[in-house]
């Protein structure tokens, strides 16, 4: 009994220490995965490039004070086939974008869910 | 040494349910439904490719003879983000000493973004070959000629001519992005293309693995049937690498047709520079918020 116990411990570690290549997905462990934040704001920068595409928007709360959004979103060819193109954004259009946050606070994520000024989300 | 078989046993089926709930996709979700290639609505520009293979082609014929030509996609299966798809074998004390001067965004090199030293995605130097069948390989287009067989790839726009006039690979070529290929017909469904000649600044795949200019690389395209293609890329690096190994295992490929236009998928230097300023940007909003972190 005690080495088939043994012999199952072994297979479980045996998947816990799988190479990192089976388990992870590259850059994902300052993100928050647990929360999503609404980020309402203005469009002042959309870079369209391999290997990631970057959106800044500025957002102001309540009290007035400003802060840019840096998100990130996935490739070119990934995100053409959920509706993104180079011309989706342009500085200046207010925009609503579901994110998953950096865990340090600072005003950095994930793009999840975008919605355009006419409703249209991608 | 039962119980030892019985944990071995333990291991595989925690392994298989660990894969299958992965291919799954997000927890909740149906599997998506079979693909059917005829059904496909193409766009008249910039298609991205097939999301998945094909089960099945109706009506899909015998190979065609010692011919390649027409698109192919791997419908996303040669995408590679962590790495070679096969397991690299052993790495010499050269190979070992390079791969460690390597940061990669995934795979077993893996570092934070703003640390990444890829010469493809932070400078823009041509991803170079054979990280052209590695990494980014979901479409490709082949022309025959009376001497070549040409390939050109989606990714980066690039193109590789295959000698098929029966000369020789150089003895001592001097090093290039894209080295040099011959290529032969093994029989009439599998054409063997066999390179060397390549540039040490590039990396062999996503993941960072090494090479050296001594690498040898042989590709194995096996025309299945008239829609079905496979590639395998077996690698000799003795620089690098102890023995030699499978880069890529009968990657499979669709037929496309040929009037398919597909997105131009590039890794401009202005762009790519921009993205590695963009993270290290992030890095410093971090540190901001969380100093001493």
């Amino acid at each position: 009994m005690k080495a088939t116990l043994r012999g199952v411990a072994l297979a479980i570690l045996g998947v816990l220490v799988m190479p990192v290549s089976m388990m992870g997905h590259h850059g994902g462990a300052s993100f928050d995965n647990t929360k999503e934040v609404t980020v309402k704001g203005t469009v002042t920068e959309w870079l369209w490039a391999n290997p990631h595409c970057f959106l800044k928007v500025e957002e102001k709360d309540a009290t007035g004070t400003v802060r840019i959004w840096n998100l990130e979103f996935g490739n070119p060819t990934d995100i053409t086939s959920r509706g993104f193109s180079r011309r989706t954004f342009k500085v200046g259009d207010e925009i609503t974008v579901s994110v998953t946050p950096v865990k340090s606070g600072a005003p950095v994520g994930r793009a999840r869910i975008v919605t355009l000024a006419d409703g249209t989300k991608l | 040494m039962r119980r030892v078989v019985i944990g071995i046993i333990a291991f595989v089926v925690l392994l298989g349910s660990y894969v299958a709930i992965r291919a799954q996709g997000p927890p909740g979700g149906p599997p998506p439904p079979p693909l059917v290639l005829s059904e496909v609505k193409w766009q008249p520009w910039s298609n991205t490719g097939l999301p998945r293979l094909p089960q099945t082609i109706p009506n899909d014929g015998p190979a065609p003879r010692r011919d390649l030509s027409g698109q192919w996609d791997s419908a996303r299966g040669g995408i590679g983000a962590r790495g070679s798809r096969g397991m690299p074998a052993p790495l010499t004390a050269w190979g070992e000493a390079k791969g460690k001067t390597h940061k990669s965004g995934d795979g077993i090199r893996m570092v934070d973004a703003p640390d990444i030293n890829d010469p493809l995605s932070t400078q823009g130097d041509p991803g170079g070959y054979p990280r052209q069948l590695l990494f980014e390989m979901r479409h490709v287009q082949f022309f025959h000629t009376q001497v070549s067989v040409v390939a050109a790839f989606m990714w980066e726009r690039r193109y590789r001519t295959i000698w098929t006039d029966g000369r020789a690979l150089p003895t001592d070529p001097d090093p290039r992005w894209y080295g040099y290929s011959i290529g032969r017909w093994e029989d009439d469904t599998n054409f063997i293309v066999n390179s060397n000649g390549t540039d040490e600044r590039t990396w062999l795949d996503n993941g960072g693995n090494p090479h050296s200019d001594q690498l040898r690389v042989e590709e194995r395209w096996h025309r299945i049937s008239q829609n079905r293609l496979e590639l395998t890329v077996t690698l000799d690096d003795p620089k690098a690498y102890t023995r030699p190994w499978v880069a890529s295992d009968k990657l499979q490929f669709v037929k496309i047709p040929d009037s398919v236009d597909y997105i131009e998928m590039m890794n401009a230097a202005t762009e790519v520079q921009a993205v590695a300023a963009a993270f290290k940007a992030e890095r410093e909003l971090e540190k901001q918020a969380a100093p001493g972190r």
